[in-house]
């Protein structure tokens, strides 16, 4: 078992926003976390590079661990966990610096200094993310200048070049058109290879293409945990079939 | 009814008027004067002689002395003022608990609201004689402690519009930075800073502004001595003590001598523009780029 999480609650303040949940993730494998909106599937998400320690009254219980170590533990640098646990968000949020900039900042914020090593990661991880061939005459020009779609790869391109082991995508397509969101979705499928993955999504369909595994959330709990097919042409339980079937959500 | 939405329109338009027709006014009288100036003294002469004593028997009109004497003091103040603005600025955006910051900005900005000539003694009668402890030959008028104390009268223009710029960034490069595993000083200086960077050029240029146009710290502490010199130890002049000076004294209207004040004063306006114009398309441009 690569990840695995145990009797997971977290609270905002008084709300109590997800309520313990156990779930155990294989290595190079996508699971997709689905259900609707509100119900704690980003949040659970976000619990697995700590990235709610960023916000105020957050509290997180229970245990998660990631390669045997239990990353809720009070000696876990923060900083080195999130280097192995990258995370892609729903709205691309290139810095606004250059290209090549965007995706060498994780590898200079980690001390790397050879230029010749950096100039090496940042096009692995640029190919990586297939968006080698669009940006490798351009490489100076502003991240900002390139499309949606674009940039959401080079956010994909900028994770990978830390090397994580675990990537965590918060609704990567979500603000994309077709045609680019078609591109992450085939992306993902090739990054399972190397990644354990784990995405949010609203889409339905999204999530039974790229999944291996999907699990449904509703109100905080999770409702269902099964492979991608099965969840999706048999699930067990009424609530999951009513969402998958579009009855409410 | 109708009448008197009509009158209350026509006040209104009246009172914005009176404002336009004062600027145009003060650069009228500005323009006319200094044309009536530079009718008897050549533009070049203004411009490159290194001597300025229109009020001595042997006159020469060069702007330089005036000029370096308000830029030394202005980068003394920017000197001071940047860098700790910026810390601040900083501090109270991505460190501070939301508490601290309510209560720290408005202290802050406070500093602004001290009346120049409080500041101008505070530089001749403390400051100066602090630093004459450690720097014996500083006399006692000089350009760095009116500087020093001018940094501290611009620090808020800095912090507190930096602060602004800063807070102003979204959240998302925030979390996009810390999900590289990233400090939140890498953070806060490597993009936070950056992506504020034109917001942080306004609030600069406009305390630089500031203390270019600053007129009472300089006056009393800087004194009245035009020379051509970056030595912050001996007395100087700025443009503004020498309209002050002017005003102040018998100088007979319709002379040379008294128009010399609309020359600096024209001399004055034209760089505070410039330095505005600046910060205005700066601002602009930031605008557009966080839409």
């Amino acid at each position: 078992m690569k990840i695995e999480a145990k009797n997971v609650h977290v609270y905002y303040g008084s709300d109590h926003v997800l309520k313990g949940v156990t779930l155990s993730i294989k290595k190079n494998t996508v699971t997709a976390l689905i259900g609707p909106s509100g119900c704690g599937k980003s949040t659970f998400l976000r619990c697995f590079n700590r990235m709610n320690d960023l916000i105020e009254n957050a509290r997180v219980e229970g245990e998660i661990q990631i390669e045997g170590v239990d990353i809720y533990h009070p000696k876990i640098n923060v900083n080195e966990l999130r280097k192995t646990v990258g995370m892609v968000f729903q709205k691309p949020n290139p810095f606004p610096k250059s290209i090549f900039e965007n995706v060498a900042y994780g590898l200079r914020v980690n001390g790397v200094k050879d230029n010749a090593l950096i100039e090496e990661k940042v096009e692995s991880s640029l190919r990586g993310a297939a968006l080698w061939d669009e940006v490798k005459d351009k490489l100076k020009k502003s991240a900002l200048a390139l499309s949606g779609g674009q940039q959401q790869r080079l956010c994909i391109a900028r994770a990978l070049a830390v090397e994580p082991s675990v990537l965590l995508m918060d609704e990567p397509a979500s603000a994309l058109d077709p045609i680019s969101s078609t591109k992450i979705e085939e992306l993902i499928y090739s990054l399972k290879a190397n990644y354990t993955i784990l995405i949010v999504t609203h889409n339905m369909q999204q999530a039974s293409r790229t999944s291996d595994k999907t699990a449904f959330f509703y109100m905080g709990d999770l409702v269902e945990y099964d492979d991608t097919r099965t969840l999706f042409t048999n699930p067990k339980k009424e609530r999951t079939q009513n969402y998958i079937t579009g009855r409410f959500g | 009814m109708k009448l008197r939405e009509t009158i209350i329109e026509k006040l209104l338009l009246a009172c914005s008027l009176l404002t336009i027709f004062t600027t145009v006014g003060i650069i009228g009288v500005l323009i006319f004067e200094t044309i009536g100036f530079f009718k008897e003294v050549s533009l070049i002469e203004f411009l490159t002689d290194t001597e300025w004593t229109p009020l001595f028997s042997n006159k020469r009109f060069g702007i330089l002395p005036l000029l370096t004497g308000t830029l030394l003091t202005t980068l003394i103040a920017t000197v001071v003022a940047v860098p700790l603005g910026l810390t601040i600025a900083v501090y109270l955006s991505e460190y501070s608990h939301k508490t601290v910051r309510n209560l720290v900005k408005p202290m802050l900005e406070v500093l602004a609201a001290v009346p120049t000539v409080v500041y101008g003694y505070f530089a001749l009668v403390f400051v100066t004689p602090m630093f004459q402890k450690i720097i014996p030959s500083l006399a006692g008028f000089n350009a760095l402690s009116p500087g020093i104390v001018m940094g501290i009268m611009i620090l808020p223009l800095v912090s507190s519009l930096s602060e602004d710029a800063l807070y102003a960034v979204p959240k998302s490069l925030r979390e996009g930075s810390f999900a590289l595993g990233a400090t939140k000083f890498q953070t806060s200086w490597k993009v936070i800073v950056p992506s504020a960077f034109s917001g942080i050029s306004v609030s600069i240029i406009l305390a630089i502004s500031r203390a270019i146009g600053e007129t009472m710290i300089v006056a009393i502490a800087a004194g009245q001595q035009p020379r051509l010199t970056f030595d912050p130890t001996v007395p100087i002049e700025t443009m503004t003590t020498y309209i002050v000076q002017v005003s102040l004294g018998d100088v007979p209207h319709d002379s040379v001598e008294y128009r010399t004040i609309f020359a600096v004063g024209m001399t004055l306006f034209v760089v505070t523009l410039l330095l505005n114009n600046i910060s205005f398309w700066l601002k602009k441009k930031f605008q557009k780029h966080h839409r």
